[in-house]
């Protein structure tokens, strides 16, 4: 229990060091691109706001701010539960810590499908009263015209994010069975804080979007 | 290339990088940044002939008014691929992912990219990219032209869904080839590598991976949310459905104008090499050609408005697109005045790869200065959507980008493949190239002023002439090319092997490394004690250039 498997950096790297700040540093840029990613959808936000403003705060009020609030809690939570998971790894001297790790990154997978499962029931709601992107767009309750661009860019923004966090569960899950094996310790725990970060990024674009689209 | 060695550890005692393994699946898993740069030169010079084939189409179609080989349909798909072929299969990663990809670790002194499995990926990637985009032309074709313009191509026929998607897979090997260049350069580089010791190769492709970075990521939420538009009729492009398509042309233009940079940036890091090299001579204005790449990375960002001048814009968004544009003009100017100087009381040689660089110096003015005309508001007007504009980025794109990139090949094909072409043959073939890409485009500045607009099938009687010396100068260019590939695939056969640093070049990959490398590049980590280009002052003592054991 109490042993670690020893990291060897890859042989075209001079020490463990340089590959540890190239690898954060291509994190970091990796998630710059995704921010530029997302931002395509706030600027489409923004226009169309502008736009159709009386639309937009109809339509708005069709979600459910408290879904929405339970979510970002949710999020938060989890943000949480993976910054604790860097840090057991950071001070993982002989192994100690595995049993820690282990369970934070569980916890963290956990809370990122209680996130999905209420997306999934604010999403069936939608299907069936006809809140929807686009041509399927059939709900009769608001009065203002193009709310279907709402529902549109509402989708699109939670779509994206959602596999956003389909993808960070993947990936914590395969941190998750590393740490299982004792791979991370103090001296190597680079799948650790990478996954973390992008963790980090999910929930914070979605602490952008639930105020953006469920509180306007 | 000698005999195969059966020794599995040859590579670690001088077995060069194709002989440190064998076998078709020793090629499909590698992660050397060389082996992945040649497979990358193969696909893009693929891309190239086919994206070539198809504009001689488009040129014959237009020899005569009328239809002449193709239906009008035939021929709107035919130019729309030769664009999306050109741009985003063989400019974007032309000299980046194919030459930068087996020069660049080198250049550092570096034993491969910082990620090398990321680098295999994003080859993967293009693959697919490149896979999908032919599979759309066989499924339906893409009649748009390559910029998507809404609301046509959210409501035309055909596989547009196929083809959005492709670019937005393209573009993901794109961002990754980027990331991988930005860490490599900050992380990777030998001892006494400094920033200013960097070749300007290394600058340019490090401001080109910036714009990678930062706009790809845009062009891929635009092209999904048109690919959304099209499958579930969203509206935000559709003015039927309440959207807007000016929208459409921002987002576009947010990427593709940057992405003109992607694919000019490089070819000036490319030339900045040849000139020192053939000129033997220490290049002039190093640090202003250096940060000259980046000032054109950061302005790139703020111009896109310009191809919007008719669009409906405001008129003071206009106005300030225009004053921003002009300013790009005085980092590319920076180059080429730094560049001339560099020339002067050099002792040139006029060697394959500095007729091409030549060419470009040449054709690259032609088409930043004809840029002005555009980015005029007064004379965009006139000149917006013809001939002028076709002409103007062809000089840009082809003059600049193809010009330096075939350069960067005859320079470093001795070092990547260890042989030499034909010296003769490969001059016949850049003059020829030269000579025809005159012909084909300079008619079409004319053409462009007196009213031909680009893009149409049919046109008046009176164009008629100057369209078939166009047409005629196509024919020359593909005698140029087809001279070009013949020779180098003899070289590959049976070409004379090549020696550590043929051109007497001051880099570390002509300097430290012997034609082809080794697997890890150098045999030691070279250690870095002067700036590059360190050629001997006029009246120093000449000093041999270093050269491998």
């Amino acid at each position: 229990m109490s042993t670690v498997v020893r990291h060897e950096h890859a042989h075209h790297f001079e020490s463990a060091e340089q590959e540890f700040s190239a690898a954060k540093m291509g994190m970091w840029l990796f998630l710059v691109t995704e921010i530029l990613l997302f931002s395509g959808i706030f600027v489409a936000y923004t226009v169309f706001k502008n736009l159709y403003p009386e639309m937009w705060s109809e339509a708005s009020k069709q979600l459910d701010w408290k879904l929405g609030a339970v979510n970002t809690v949710v999020l938060i939570t989890s943000s949480f539960t993976m910054a604790m998971a860097v840090r057991a790894a950071q001070t993982n001297e002989r192994g100690e810590n595995k049993g820690k790790i282990v369970g934070l990154l569980a916890a963290t997978i956990l809370l990122a499908g209680a996130f999905l499962v209420v997306k999934y029931f604010e999403y069936s709601h939608k299907l069936h009263v006809g809140t929807l992107p686009g041509e399927h767009y059939f709900f009769p309750g608001i009065q203002a015209a193009n709310a279907h661009i709402f529902f549109g860019i509402y989708f699109l923004a939670t779509g994206l994010h959602g596999i956003h966090v389909v993808i960070g569960m993947s990936i914590l899950f395969w941190v998750l069975l590393r740490a299982r094996k004792g791979h991370f310790y103090n001296q190597y725990y680079t799948p650790v804080e990478l996954g973390g970060l992008y963790w980090h990024l999910v929930d914070l674009i979605w602490i952008y979007l639930f105020p953006l689209l469920y509180l306007v | 290339m000698s005999a195969s060695n059966s020794d599995t550890h040859a590579h670690a005692h001088g077995g060069n990088y194709f002989e440190a393994a064998r076998g078709l699946k020793s090629w499909l898993i590698t992660l050397d940044h060389k082996r992945i740069g040649v497979m990358y030169l193969f696909w893009v010079i693929a891309a190239f002939l086919f994206g070539g084939l198809l504009a001689l189409g488009v040129r014959l179609e237009l020899w005569a008014p009328g239809e002449t080989i193709m239906s009008a349909d035939t021929y709107n798909r035919f130019f729309t691929l030769h664009g999306l072929v050109m741009v985003f299969l063989f400019i974007i990663p032309g000299i980046p992912a194919a030459l930068g990809n087996f020069v660049l670790p080198l250049q550092l002194g570096a034993k491969d990219v910082a990620f090398p499995r990321l680098n295999l990926l994003s080859f993967y990637i293009y693959v697919v990219g490149t896979c999908m985009a032919l599979y759309s032309t066989i499924a339906g074709g893409v009649d748009t032209g390559w910029t998507f313009y809404t609301p046509y191509s959210a409501t035309t026929g055909g596989s547009v869904v196929m083809m959005t998607l492709s670019a937005f897979i393209l573009g993901f090997s794109s961002i990754l080839t980027g990331l991988n260049f930005i860490v490599t350069v900050h992380k990777m580089r030998a001892p006494g590598m400094s920033w200013y010791r960097m070749p300007l190769l290394i600058w340019a492709l490090y401001a080109t991976s910036i714009i990678q970075v930062m706009a790809t990521p845009v062009l891929g939420i635009t092209l999904l949310l048109l690919a959304m538009e099209r499958a579930l009729g969203i509206g935000i492009f559709d003015p039927a459905l309440g959207g807007d398509p000016v929208l459409f042309q921002h987002f576009f233009w947010f990427y593709s104008h940057p992405a003109v940079y992607i694919m000019i940036l490089p070819g000036m890091g490319v030339v900045s090499e040849l000139i020192a090299t053939f000129s033997r001579k220490r290049i002039f204005g190093y640090r202003s050609i250096a940060f000259s790449s980046l000032a054109i990375a950061i302005i790139s960002f703020l111009v896109w408005g310009h191809h919007m001048f008719v669009s409906g814009q405001s008129v003071y968004a206009g106005m300030i697109f225009s004053f921003l544009t002009f300013l790009v003009a005085i980092p590319s100017a920076i180059k080429v005045f730094n560049w001339t100087a560099t020339l002067y009381q050099g002792s040139i040689s006029m060697q394959t790869p500095m007729i091409w660089a030549f060419s470009f110096l040449i054709l690259f003015t032609i088409g930043g200065l004809t840029g002005l005309f555009l980015g005029t508001l007064g004379t965009d007007v006139h000149l917006h959507d013809t001939y002028f504009v076709v002409a103007h980025f062809h000089y840009v794109m082809m003059g600049g980008t193809v010009m330096a990139f075939f350069g960067g090949v005859h320079y470093w094909w001795p070092k990547i493949f260890g042989r030499m072409y034909n010296e003769a043959l490969a001059k016949i073939s850049a003059v020829l190239v030269f000579v025809g890409f005159n012909v084909t485009f300079f008619t079409q500045f004319v053409l462009g002023t007196r009213g031909m607009p680009r893009r149409y099938y049919n046109y008046l009687p009176e164009f008629e002439t100057l369209h078939k010396v166009s047409t005629m100068g196509v024919l020359i260019i593909g005698l140029g090319v087809t001279i070009m590939v013949l020779y180098l695939a003899k070289s590959l056969l049976s070409g004379e092997k090549a020696v550590a640093n043929p051109w007497g070049a001051k880099t570390l990959e002509w300097t430290h490394a012997a034609s082809p490398p080794v697997l890890h590049n150098f045999d030691e980590t070279p250690v870095v004690e002067e700036p590059p280009y360190h050629y001997p002052a006029p009246g120093e003592e000449s000093r041999p250039t270093k050269v491998p054991a």
